[in-house]
């Protein structure tokens, strides 16, 4: 795992002793809420419906134990118990006060931790492949890449005030598990035809009021030029991107109006000139420093062996099991979904029991994932019942990853200051409604993602069924969006039509699933038969139950 | 319609309700502006605790009966729906 180095500490440290001074000034009177709102921003801290909420970086998902007890000790000491995973990999605490903001701030740097970059119209936290360095599939773990883009955006003065704010998504596997075209900027580890690695460039994704798939400007940047071509992507949106309008703000906005074409040969153009300035290669030195800190585990010389499948276990392997890139080892997904409980959600109990359990098999690191789950990604094959035992005891063993139980959603109008309707609450109904495991199973990969408002913090509109909480003259709905994805297939969901009551959504999801189920071929997955039938019946079957009602 | 005045404390952030030139956490508790002036004037009073750094994001909120007209509203004054043990809905 990354260390910071003395610089990074003494960083961390300084920004922790400013805000402490700021939020004093601020309690004190010498500064007023205009003043001390881009303080509290750049530093993770929000003002939301019932209290302020902080939110903790998690830097391209990865903590330690160590740092899981700092986060349980903070949900326990400063706020109610709990904290919650958010759909970038990051951890927010819901009832944190103002004046217990310098201290939570000051425990965090303790184990390296911030909330720096979570807020505000920067670079944000750097996300990535939730089963980086694991992944059978990966050509290269993508966290290095990550780290490195910290540490050129954390201070980079050109960067600390872009139009608006700047996500950045790394992947190096080949199925994309990190919404790698739905980010303002994405690398892509890739290989080319002479087996070297290098970065595909993505930029111009995202979802929110206008979503967008993101484009590719560079093919294959070779890797001592990482920087300099990302620094001309952002030269090109800080010099052409719109600052007068918030919601045309946004990199996607431009890379659309560019176009594809003429957005590459701006970038180019400007790498051509970072490049003659002769600044800005990441020396292979620096790599290798950097890598060396992800270097996997030793893996010790196993073979794959037979997976259980027979009872709760079996089922927890069938969908919280995936194949590890090493003989003899899983990555397991502790799902944050139980049923009826809210997504995402985790008691510092829990955290505290996760952190022990990592002390007590050796295991170094946990991720967090934007589906909103936890990932252990080296355990033993032969480990597995024994962690699944432990993990059961902890209420984290729910085996539905992937299920149509485990349901991406926002905090929606329970907590957030912004929504238009709630979220947790459907998405609970929904988990309780196909809370079958065999029928879950039958059902298979499918993913709903629900948002309390526009701003798309639940992903909807990558949804395989979308759900977008709305306010029709103060009472909430919900629409349907069918058929999107976040993964290399990216697709943005196609709106059904006009939104379901609270008490019909659920049923109306229902019917669009048993619709599939009855309809699919072999094989097929909800998103196949979708694309392969288009939105016609499934729009029938969702109304037509809901007109007959009313008759 | 009638409303009540709501802001947020600005040392621990909790909600907070106008009462006759004070402020009380609990929705019941809050002050019923029937008229647009009597909204108007507390409003106006609040400025005072915003100037004085006592509470931020003062606003005025319509009224059902007795509930806040808004989910929202009700969701503020009470505490997550999904949570009944937490917010001021709890029991303490
Ligand atoms: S999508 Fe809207 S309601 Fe949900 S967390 Fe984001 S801003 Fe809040």
């Amino acid at each position: 795992m990354y260390r910071y180095d003395e610089f990074d500490a003494a960083f961390v440290r300084e920004r922790t002793e400013q805000f402490r001074y700021q939020v004093e000034r601020r309690l004190k009177g010498e500064l007023n809420e205009d003043q001390f709102k881009p303080f509290r921003l750049m530093n993770g801290l929000y003002l939301q419906l019932h209290a302020y909420m902080l939110r903790v970086a998690v830097p391209y998902g990865t903590l330690s134990a160590p740092q899981l007890k700092m986060l349980a000790h903070i949900a326990r000491k400063y706020d109610k118990g709990y904290g919650h995973i958010t759909t970038r990999q990051n951890i927010q605490y819901n009832w944190p006060k103002l004046k217990d903001v310098p201290d939570i701030l000051a425990d965090l740097a303790t184990v390296e931790m911030h909330a720096i970059q979570t807020s505000g119209n920067c670079i944000r936290n750097v996300t990535a492949d939730h089963f980086a360095g694991a992944a059978a599939d990966e050509i290269e773990d993508p966290r290095p890449v990550a780290e490195i883009v910290r540490q050129w955006s954390s201070l980079h003065p050109e960067f600390a005030f872009l139009p608006r704010k700047f996500k950045v998504a790394v992947s190096g596997a080949a199925h994309d598990r990190a919404a790698l075209k739905f980010h303002d900027l994405a690398i892509e580890i890739v290989k080319n035809d002479e087996g070297r690695i290098g970065y595909r460039i993505l930029v111009g994704g995202g979802m929110g009021r206008t979503p967008y798939i993101g484009y590719a400007v560079g093919d294959f940047v070779e890797k001592p030029d990482l920087l300099a071509f990302l620094e001309a992507v952002l030269r090109v949106y800080n010099e052409n991107g719109r600052r007068d309008n918030i919601y045309k703000a946004r990199i996607k906005v431009l890379a659309q109006s560019l176009g594809q074409t003429e957005m590459r040969e701006r970038v180019v153009r400007e790498f051509i000139e970072i490049k003659r300035a002769g600044t800005l290669q990441v020396p292979q030195e620096e790599r290798a420093r950097i890598e060396a800190y992800f270097a996997p585990p030793a893996f010790e010389a196993l073979n794959d062996a037979p997976l259980p499948t027979e009872g709760a276990l079996g089922q927890w392997v069938a969908s919280n099991v995936h194949k590890h890139r090493a003989p003899g080892y899983a990555i397991a997904t502790l799902s944050l979904k139980p049923i009826g409980g809210v997504p995402g959600d985790i008691s510092h109990e829990q955290l505290d029991g996760v952190a022990q359990l990592m002390d007590d098999f050796g295991y170094a690191e946990i991720r967090t994932s934007h589906e909103q789950n936890l990932v252990l990604p080296h355990v033993k094959q032969s480990d597995l019942p024994a962690v699944f035992a432990r993990l059961k005891a902890l209420g984290l063993a729910t085996p539905n990853a992937g299920l149509i139980t485990d349901i991406i959603c926002c905090p929606g109008l329970d907590y957030c200051d912004l929504a238009n309707a709630r979220s947790i609450p459907i998405a609970q109904k929904i988990a309780e409604r196909f809370a079958d495991l065999e029928r879950q199973h039958a059902i298979g990969e499918l993913k709903i993602k629900m948002s309390g408002c526009i701003n798309a913090c639940g992903h909807h509109h990558t949804g395989h069924i979308g759900i977008l909480g709305v306010d029709k003259k103060g009472v909430e709905f919900y629409q349907l969006q069918l058929g999107g994805s976040a993964t290399e297939d990216a697709a943005i969901g196609e709106i059904m039509g006009p939104g379901f009551g609270e008490n019909e959504i659920v049923y109306a999801v229902e019917r669009v699933v048993d619709l599939y189920v009855k309809l699919r071929q072999p094989g097929e997955r909800f998103l196949d038969t979708y694309r392969r039938l288009g939105m016609e019946p499934f729009k029938n079957i969702a109304y037509q139950e809901q007109l007959h009602a009313a008759h | 319609m009638a409303q009540k005045l709501t802001a947020n404390r600005l040392i621990d952030g909790t909600v907070l309700y106008w009462r006759a030139g004070e402020w009380t956490e609990s929705f019941a508790e809050g002050e019923v502006l029937a008229s647009e002036d009597a909204a108007k004037a507390a409003l106006a009073a609040a400025q005072d605790f915003v100037a004085r750094n006592l509470v931020v994001g003062t606003y005025l909120f319509e009224l059902k009966g007795e509930a806040p007209l808004k989910e929202r509203e009700i969701i503020r004054a009470f505490g997550p729906s999904v949570r009944p043990d937490l917010g001021k809905q709890a029991v303490r």
